[in-house]
């Protein structure tokens, strides 16, 4: 949930999942025009799906064509 | 003010449902209730409400249930083929627990059957009718009069138990034309607080709903559903004595059928016979009290229908089988004659006269 | 500044669909209609019988459970009852399309002032996976296991072209949410759907062509391109009939 400061210095995207209601459809990774958002192979969450994370928030530009694309209301987007 | 006119039965069901409040009507056409769907037609665009001819019987019952979900009285009317169309909107509304009226002006069956009166929707009209376990609250009018206040008795028992209500009569019902004293308008305003109105913002939002996928929420339902029907038997049930109080010979008759019974004992009367008419009111529930106490002080029944014997099997179990019960019936549109009655009076009778 | 997040409308519980399954994303763009017009307070929608069954757990605002197939004549009752509150049904293809096509039709030609959120994914989901009206010729499904046989089965039923045929709807188009340029689009048209009845102007239907990757038998992915390959071009996307401009209040 940090809040950094991208090159510029101006406030960064900042993407959160909320993990426990994530089914690892995958949409999300498929729709990231910069491919940094992957599943969480090594996590299992309460419905027993490997979540979907963000690989670099660094280089988030706030689309949010992942949320667009979320079946479940997983992922919030601030700028 | 109310004022004294000479209607068709089909009619008086239409104003009386009108002064009852009703401003919903949903129908498709069919003989004999078509008078009823003419009325509203006619009249609910002049006082600001809603006549719909729906697409069919189906769709006609689940409007009705899209206007019993807002808390407001609405109705649909139809003639036997239609009404088991409806079978299966009346199970859902019975089961999202919403009250509305369906009216019935019975034809004979089965299948496409035919035009002229019957009673033989009795058991689908008091067992239920559709798939699982309810009832409705079945109101069987015998005069012009009655179609109109039990009109409103019906609302009225809907709303109060949350349940669906009917109105079972029959062509010769509908098509009668007899003098009725019009009900008073109705302004009662009953408490709904779980219809549908929007949340506003300021409630959480309600759900009218029959679907429960754990069966012991679907259990429960059941079980309370069924405890406010004990409530309704208990203090709902309504039947006309006539020339009761002596009688040897209790013949038990609704509707038309009833009215033709009425003349029966009169003359078994006059022939010495001690008769006398047991008229259910509430079919369900089933006067099954005033039945079982007629079997202690009367030889026998007679069930006069016009069906195969449906209302005899209530009778029956009403009076644990301590006394003959005779059928007397005609069936697919005919009704039997006083002397018919007569008939089986006397062979209760023991051959008396 | 949140630029995306759960719409109010939405209630704060987990979806029951399959993972992938684009019911999620057309509940969202619903609710998200309904916020941003602010109806939430007024709105009233109907379930169907489906998938989306449980609808009336998802949205925020008042919902009534229907029949199969009669939703679009349980939202006339409920329209006709409370002309002020914004009704809608949320029906699939079996639904809407075969056992409740009278009542589409109907409410249509009535053009009944009602919003119509139509999901085509080609299936019975619900039942697990049998042909729909919509199954595409050829498509495998449970009850069509050598393929839909035009034949035997018949043609798939285009509700958009058909239901343009009527003179009576106000308002008619056919979207895709398998990708987010369709998606945003679908967004547009549902939102318009909600103000076509806001504004009095009648019946208005989204045909939203969606993904069933469990009962395609595909993942989530491969089914949304299987929507863009085979679905799209049998369905073509676009507005199909619009009054709305001809007729104001």
């Amino acid at each position: 949930m940090q809040v950094k400061t991208c090159r510029k210095g101006i406030e960064m995207p900042k993407v959160t999942f909320n993990e426990d209601l994530c089914k690892g459809c995958g949409l999300c990774v498929n729709a990231c025009p910069k491919q940094i958002i992957e599943l969480k192979k090594d996590v299992i969450n309460k419905k027993g799906h490997s979540p979907a994370g963000m690989t670099d928030q660094s280089k988030c530009i706030g689309c949010a064509f992942c949320a667009t694309m979320c079946p479940d209301c997983v992922i919030t987007v601030e700028k | 003010m109310s004022e004294k006119v000479l209607m068709k039965g089909n009619e008086a069901i239409a104003e009386a449902a009108i002064r009852a409040g009703c401003r919903h009507y949903f129908g498709y056409p069919i003989t004999p209730q078509t008078e009823l769907a003419a009325y509203m037609a006619k009249r609910m665009p002049k006082i600001g409400g809603c006549f719909l001819q729906a697409e069919s019987e189906i769709a006609a019952i689940n409007m009705v249930y899209g206007v019993a979900s807002t808390g407001l009285r609405v109705m649909t009317s139809s003639s036997s083929p239609g009404v088991s169309l409806k079978q299966e909107g009346i199970s859902y509304i019975a089961g999202a627990d919403l009250p509305a009226l369906i009216v019935n002006v019975q034809r004979g069956g089965p299948g496409l059957g035919g035009i002229q009166p019957s009673q033989s929707d009795y058991f689908q009209a008091t067992k239920g009718g559709g798939h699982g376990d309810y009832h409705l609250i079945v109101l069987a009018p015998a005069s012009v009069q009655e179609m109109a206040d039990l009109t409103a008795k019906c609302f009225e028992l809907a709303d109060k138990y949350r349940m669906p209500s009917m109105l079972l009569a029959d062509g010769t019902m509908g098509q009668m034309m007899e003098p009725v004293l019009l009900p008073e308008e109705s302004d009662v305003t009953v408490e709904k607080p779980w219809a549908l109105t929007g949340t506003k913002m300021q409630r959480g939002h309600n759900i009218v709903n029959s679907l429960y996928l754990k069966p012991e929420e679907l259990e429960k339902t059941n079980f309370d559903r069924f405890e406010r029907y004990k409530q309704v038997e208990e203090n709902e049930v309504m039947y006309e004595e006539f020339m009761m109080d002596d009688a040897e010979v209790c013949v038990v008759a609704f509707g038309i059928a009833a009215r033709v019974s009425k003349n029966a004992v009169v003359e078994a009367r006059k022939q010495g016979i001690k008769a006398g008419l047991l008229r259910p009111i509430t079919l369900w529930p089933f006067p099954s009290a005033a039945v079982k106490q007629a079997a202690e002080h009367c030889k026998g029944f007679v069930s006069v229908e016009l069906s195969m014997g449906q209302m005899i099997e209530d009778i029956k179990l009403a009076s644990d089988c301590k006394c003959p019960v005779e059928l007397c019936n005609r069936a697919g549109g005919m009704i039997p004659s006083p002397e018919q009655v007569l008939e089986s009076i006397k062979n209760i009778a023991g051959g008396k006269a | 500044m949140v630029v995306f997040e759960k719409p109010h409308a939405l209630c704060d519980v987990p979806l029951h669909y399959c993972p992938g399954c684009t019911h999620g994303i057309v509940h969202r763009l619903v609710a998200e209609a309904i916020d941003e017009l602010g109806i939430e307070g007024s709105a009233i929608g109907v379930a169907p019988v489906g998938c989306a069954v449980m609808a009336y757990d998802y949205f925020n605002c008042d919902m009534v459970e229907a029949a199969h197939g009669r939703a679009p004549a349980v939202a006339t009752g409920i329209k006709r009852a409370k002309p002020e509150n914004i009704v809608f049904t949320y029906q699939g293809d079996g639904d809407l399309a075969s056992i409740g096509m009278a009542e589409t039709v109907h409410a249509a030609t009535r053009n009944e002032n009602i919003t119509i959120i139509f999901i085509n994914n080609a299936i019975y989901g619900m039942t697990g996976g049998q042909m729909a009206p919509t199954s595409l010729p050829g498509q495998v499904t449970q009850t069509s296991p050598y393929g839909r046989d035009v034949k035997t089965a018949g043609f798939p039923i285009k509700v958009s072209e058909l239901l343009a045929s009527l003179d009576g709807p106000s308002y008619i188009q056919r979207v895709a949410v398998n990708n987010v340029k369709n998606v945003k689009q679908a967004k547009k048209a549902i939102k318009k759907a909600f103000e076509n009845q806001i504004e009095g102007k009648g019946f208005s239907l989204i045909e939203v062509v969606s993904s069933c990757p469990t009962n395609w038998g595909m993942t989530p992915q491969q089914a949304l391109d299987w929507v863009e390959e085979k679905m799209i071009p049998y369905y073509p996307l676009g507005v199909y009939k619009d009054k709305t401009s001809e007729e104001g209040e």
